[in-house]
Formats: structure tokens, C-alpha cells, sequence
């Protein structure tokens, strides 16, 4: 936010000439270098969709857009490049991550907004953020060799699939969610909180029945939020999903997402299978950006409606 | 059961969810250490790999990843500290800023496996860079310019108000404001924006595969190929070949991401400290 009064200043300073011609046009000259440095970011995304799209966009001829939408069946040796079955895993590794990871996520957020002391908080705020630290590469290895021998264990067969992956990604949507939820409770007045104890209400009354309500939409923020980090992760997932281009078998059955399947096909992709993956960059980036667009509504109504 | 009960096992509960956060954390990092520390020797560090196991060392992929890191920040630093210095310090909120917060927000949410692609469709075969490091380097300054761009906005948002007007009262411009009081001030929340950006470039696999390549090799001038530390992991462990090395190189990727995120917190508490 530019303060008025600043704004303002400037242009006293031109009109009483306070200011040389030469500082003038250096100072309008920076201003305008700035700006050029922020519209880069608006270009990097026009360039990344532009050129994801110019190397993609053929999927429309070759499969056919309703082949590629709508097709159940992705096998490079056959030539075809339907991307349900992929779709559908990234839906169960991204649901299987939710279900184990947001709970665990929001629950970290409330313990250290409301519960924990301030030694406590030293300890488990700087963990959750070094979560956020290690490479995905680290997490897929860790759940190789650590994870998935555990998960075949349980449900027999080689431990790749559904289940190994969604931990994992629930370890590291963690941070995400976890940060922002915190942000939203640290947000809620304490004017609030001090009401209900005021008024007899144990802590976690209070948590459930004042905080968790106040800081709704936040929440649903964070958990969109980690949703598009559990959508987009892809070396943790090639690691330990198993790979296999097919619908959802079973917790221990392997799989292959929309991200995963890029990673594979990529080395050896020539031709229409070359266009396809980028068909699948293209799905992914419009699906980051309409979470992000969702989010930013989401907010702006929460500013609306307060 | 009475409300006192169901609060102390809620908050049983919720103790339990902090605390696992800290074991998990705990678990990967006790778990590389134990298994990499046996591999870390000079020797490790410092030569090649050979043979068809990788025998050997990782020397070569240090060099890389850290060659691309650093040119990566090269590039980012001033674009993404100017522009920040834009938003908040020139920028009338309207349109244009809400779309460039927008890009930036997409930009930090785009999937790094389509950053990868798309440095490879720009980078590779539209620029024909080739396989390079200027190829990574370059893809991964996009991943870091919304990083970088956040932490420095949020640096001089944070520099008090009272400040500048101390300044433009001893009739300084609006640059000399800014080049001399704000950005000094805001410069180690700056520097600590800048070493996490590094972290997740060190960590990145997705966009340096496609962009720099997997060859084993040790980079000399920007256009040459190299193979990032994550890669080799990547491509010992879904090979199964010297699984000894790849503990070691998950390792020492955990000590330098360790490292960074220790710097950063080190001189965000120093900051803290000076400013009383």
C-alpha cells in the first residue's frame, strides 16, 4: 500500500521544483524499472501456459480431445493416451494424503496456536517448517525403503500403490496446511477466545465451538492449499506409487498419477506421446491456477463478509 | 462423560498431532544420518562415481547442483527484489497489482514437474540450450522468483513507517529513501528469503532433470550438462543400484538443506536480537 501522503509529496516536490529535472527522471526511470521486474512474474506464467500450450495443444488432433479427456486406457506401446486412469489416481493418492494428512496438519495448527507453551512451540514450529525443507527426493527415497516394505507387509504384494504414497504425501502437505491454519487461528481476535473462557468454557470448547467456526474459511484455504501440493508433488510419488497406468485396484495396488506418468514417459517419449505428456502439464497448470483462483475468492469473501 | 474429560482427551489428541510432526521429522532425519554417516568420506565427497554400480564418490554432482543454485539466484535476485520492491514500496493497489499477485501466486503453485517441461519445450528445444546448466538455472529462477519476491515484500513491509519519514524529511527522494534506509533495514529478512529459496532449488529434481540433464559430469561453463544431487538419488534408489551411495548423497542433501534452514533461522533471531 502506497501511503497517500507519498504519493502526494512527489508531486509537491515537481510542482515547488524542490526536486532537479535529472532526479526527477531518474526517479521516474527506477519506477518504471521496478515495475518492468514485477511484470515478469506476470510473464513467467503467460510464457510457461504459451509455451505448455504450444507443444501440447495438438492432443486435440492427435488422440482427439475426446480420446484424451475421455480415454480409459494410457499404454504407449498401443498409442493410446487417455488420461482417466491417471486422473483417477491422482484423485485417490490426493484423497488418501487429505484424510490422513489435514487432520494431523490442523491438529498441529491448534496445538501450537492454543496449547503449547512457548518452549514447546520453539520446538515443534521449526520442525514443521523444515518439513516443508526436505526434498521430495528424501521423502520418496524414506518411503521406499522404510515405508513401502511396511505397506507390503500389510497388503501384501510389493508395497507400491495407493496407500505408501498417500502417507508419505500426507508427511508433506503437512507444513502447508499446518502454516496457514495457524496463520487463521493467530488471525481470530482474542477478544473472542477470552468471552468463552470468561463464560465457563473448557479449552477445547473453546477451540471447537468458538476458533475452529472464526477461522472456517482459513481453514478450507490451507486444506485447498495443501490439496494443490499433494496434486503437483511428483518425485515423492514416482518413488513409491508403483507406476502402472491403472485405475484403482486396492491400497496396495500399484498406480500412476498425472504427475508420475510425465516423469516415466518423459526419457523415451517421441511424436504423440511427446504431446500428450505436455497435454498433461497443461491439465496440471490449469488445475494449480484454478485452485489458486479458488482460494483468492474464498478470501475475498471471508474479507467481505468482515 | 463430562466436559472435563472430553477436554483432556482433546487435547490429549492434539498434543499427539504436534508431537508426531516433531517424531516424523525426527525419524527421516535420525534414519538418513545413521545410514549416510558410514558412506561420508573424502573420498565420497570428492571423486567420481564409476563402474556400472556408481562405485565411487559424488563429486560431480555437488559441483552441479551447486553451480546451478547459484546461478539460479543470480538470476533471480535482482528481478525478484526489484519487483518487490515495486509492490510495496511505488504500487497503487488496483488491476495491475492484483494480477501481478495473482502471477506470482500461480507461479508458486505451479507443479515443478510442468516448470520442468515447460524450461525443457523453452529452454531445450525452442532456445536450443541444450541440456545445460543455464537450461536448470534458468528453469529453477522461476521456481524461486515467487519465493524470493514474498519473502522481500514481506521484509519491507516490515520496516517501520517512522523510518521513511525521517528520511523524506531530510527531503531524501523516493529512490534514496528506499536504496538507503529500507533496503539496509529490511536486508536480513531479504538474505533469509534468499537462503530458503536456495534451499528448495538444492532440493528440486523435477525441472533440473528435464532442464540440465542426467549425465554424470562436471560442469565447467554454463552450457554444460550435469546431474543434480537430487537426480542421482533419484536415480540410484528407482534403480536399485549402490544403495550405500544413495544413502550417502540423501545425507549430505539433508545436511546442506539442514544448513540453510539453520542459517536462515540463525540471522532471523539475530535480526530479532539487534532490534531489541
Amino acid at each position: 500500500m502506497t501511503e497517500p501522503e507519498q504519493a502526494g509529496s512527489e508531486r509537491v516536490n515537481g510542482g515547488l521544483k524542490m526536486m532537479s529535472r535529472a532526479t526527477y527522471v531518474r526517479e521516474a526511470l527506477l519506477k518504471n524499472l521496478f515495475l518492468l521486474c514485477a511484470i515478469v512474474a506476470v510473464a513467467a506464467v503467460a510464457l510457461i501456459f504459451v509455451f505448455t500450450i504450444a507443444r501440447g495443444w495438438e492432443v486435440v488432433k492427435d488422440p482427439g480431445l475426446a480420446a484424451f479427456l475421455g480415454g480409459a486406457e494410457w499404454s504407449s506401446t498401443l498409442g493410446r493416451f487417455g488420461i482417466l486412469p491417471l486422473v483417477a489416481g491422482t484423485l485417490a493418492i490426493t484423497l488418501g494424503s487429505l484424510v490422513l494428512g489435514a487432520p494431523l496438519a490442523i491438529g498441529t495448527a491448534i496445538f501450537l496456536s492454543e496449547i503449547a507453551s512457548p518452549r514447546m512451540r520453539s520446538i515443534v514450529r521449526p520442525a514443521v517448517e523444515m518439513l516443508a525443507g526436505v526434498p521430495s527426493v528424501v521423502y520418496g527415497f524414506f518411503g521406499l525403503v522404510i515405508l513401502r516394505p511396511i505397506v507390503a507387509e500389510i497388503t501384501g504384494g510389493m508395497g507400491f500403490g495407493t496407500l505408501t504414497a498417500s502417507v508419505i504425501l500426507a508427511v508433506m502437505i503437512v507444513p502447508t496446511i499446518a502454516t496457514l491454519t495457524e496463520d487463521a487461528l493467530g488471525s481470530v481476535p482474542s477478544g473472542i477466545r477470552e468471552a468463552s473462557y470468561a463464560m465457563g468454557a473448557t479449552t477445547w470448547q473453546t477451540i471447537y465451538k468458538v476458533l475452529l467456526p472464526a477461522a472456517k474459511i482459513g481453514i478450507i484455504d490451507a486444506t485447498i492449499l495443501g490439496m494443490g501440493r499433494a496434486i503437483g508433488e511428483t518425485m515423492a510419488v514416482v518413488m513409491v506409487a508403483g507406476n502402472a497406468p491403472q485405475f484403482f485396484k486396492g491400497l496396495g495396488a500399484p498406480i500412476a498419477t498425472l504427475t508420475s506418468q510425465i516423469v516415466i514417459d518423459m526419457s523415451y517419449a517421441t511424436g504423440t506421446h511427446k504431446t500428450a505428456l505436455f497435454g498433461l502439464a497443461i491439465i496440471l497448470f490449469l488445475i494449480s491456477m484454478g485452485l489458486v483462483a479458488l482460494v483468492r475468492a474464498l478470501s475475498r469473501l471471508n474479507e467481505k463478509k468482515a | 462423560m463430562g466436559k472435563r474429560w472430553t477436554n483432556r482427551i482433546a487435547l490429549g489428541v492434539l498434543w499427539l498431532c504436534g508431537l508426531t510432526t516433531v517424531v516424523v521429522l525426527g525419524a527421516v532425519i535420525v534414519y538418513v544420518f545413521v545410514r549416510g554417516i558410514g558412506q561420508i568420506t573424502p573420498e565420497f565427497i570428492f571423486t567420481a562415481p564409476h563402474g556400472v554400480n556408481a562405485e565411487g564418490g559424488i563429486g560431480p554432482t555437488i559441483v552441479a547442483t551447486i553451480y546451478v543454485t547459484g546461478l539460479a539466484m543470480l538470476i533471480v535476485t535482482p528481478i525478484a527484489v526489484l519487483a518487490a520492491v515495486y509492490l510495496a514500496e511505488y504500487a497503487v493497489q488496483g488491476r495491475l497489482v492484483n494480477i501481478i499477485r495473482f502471477a506470482a501466486d500461480t507461479l508458486a503453485s505451479v507443479p515443478s514437474i510442468v516448470m520442468g517441461l515447460f524450461g525443457f519445450a523453452l529452454f531445450y528445444e525452442a532456445m536450443g540450450l541444450g541440456f545445460s546448466v543455464l537450461s536448470g538455472a534458468l528453469a529453477l529462477s522461476f521456481l524461486m522468483l515467487p519465493i524470493v519476491m514474498r519473502a522481500t515484500e514481506e521484509a519491507i513491509r516490515a520496516v517501520p513507517r517512522f523510518i521513511r519519514w525521517g528520511s523524506y524529511g531530510l527531503g531524501a527522494s523516493k529512490w534514496q529513501t528506499v536504496s538507503k534506509i529500507v533496503l539496509p533495514s529490511a536486508m536480513p529478512r531479504i538474505l533469509t528469503g534468499l537462503i530458503l529459496a536456495m534451499g528448495r532449488a538444492v532440493g528440486e529434481t523435477a525441472v533440473v532433470i528435464f532442464t540440465m540433464g542426467q549425465a554424470i559430469y562436471t560442469p565447467i561453463s554454463p552450457l554444460d550438462p550435469g546431474r543434480s544431487m537430487t537426480v542421482h538419488l533419484y536415480t540410484l534408489a528407482m534403480e536399485g543400484i549402490n544403495m550405500d551411495a544413495a544413502y550417502g548423497t540423501a545425507l549430505l542433501l539433508m545436511v546442506m538443506i539442514l544448513l540453510f534452514n539453520v542459517s536462515a533461522r540463525w540471522l532471523a533471531a539475530r535480526n530479532r536480537r539487534l532490534k531489541g
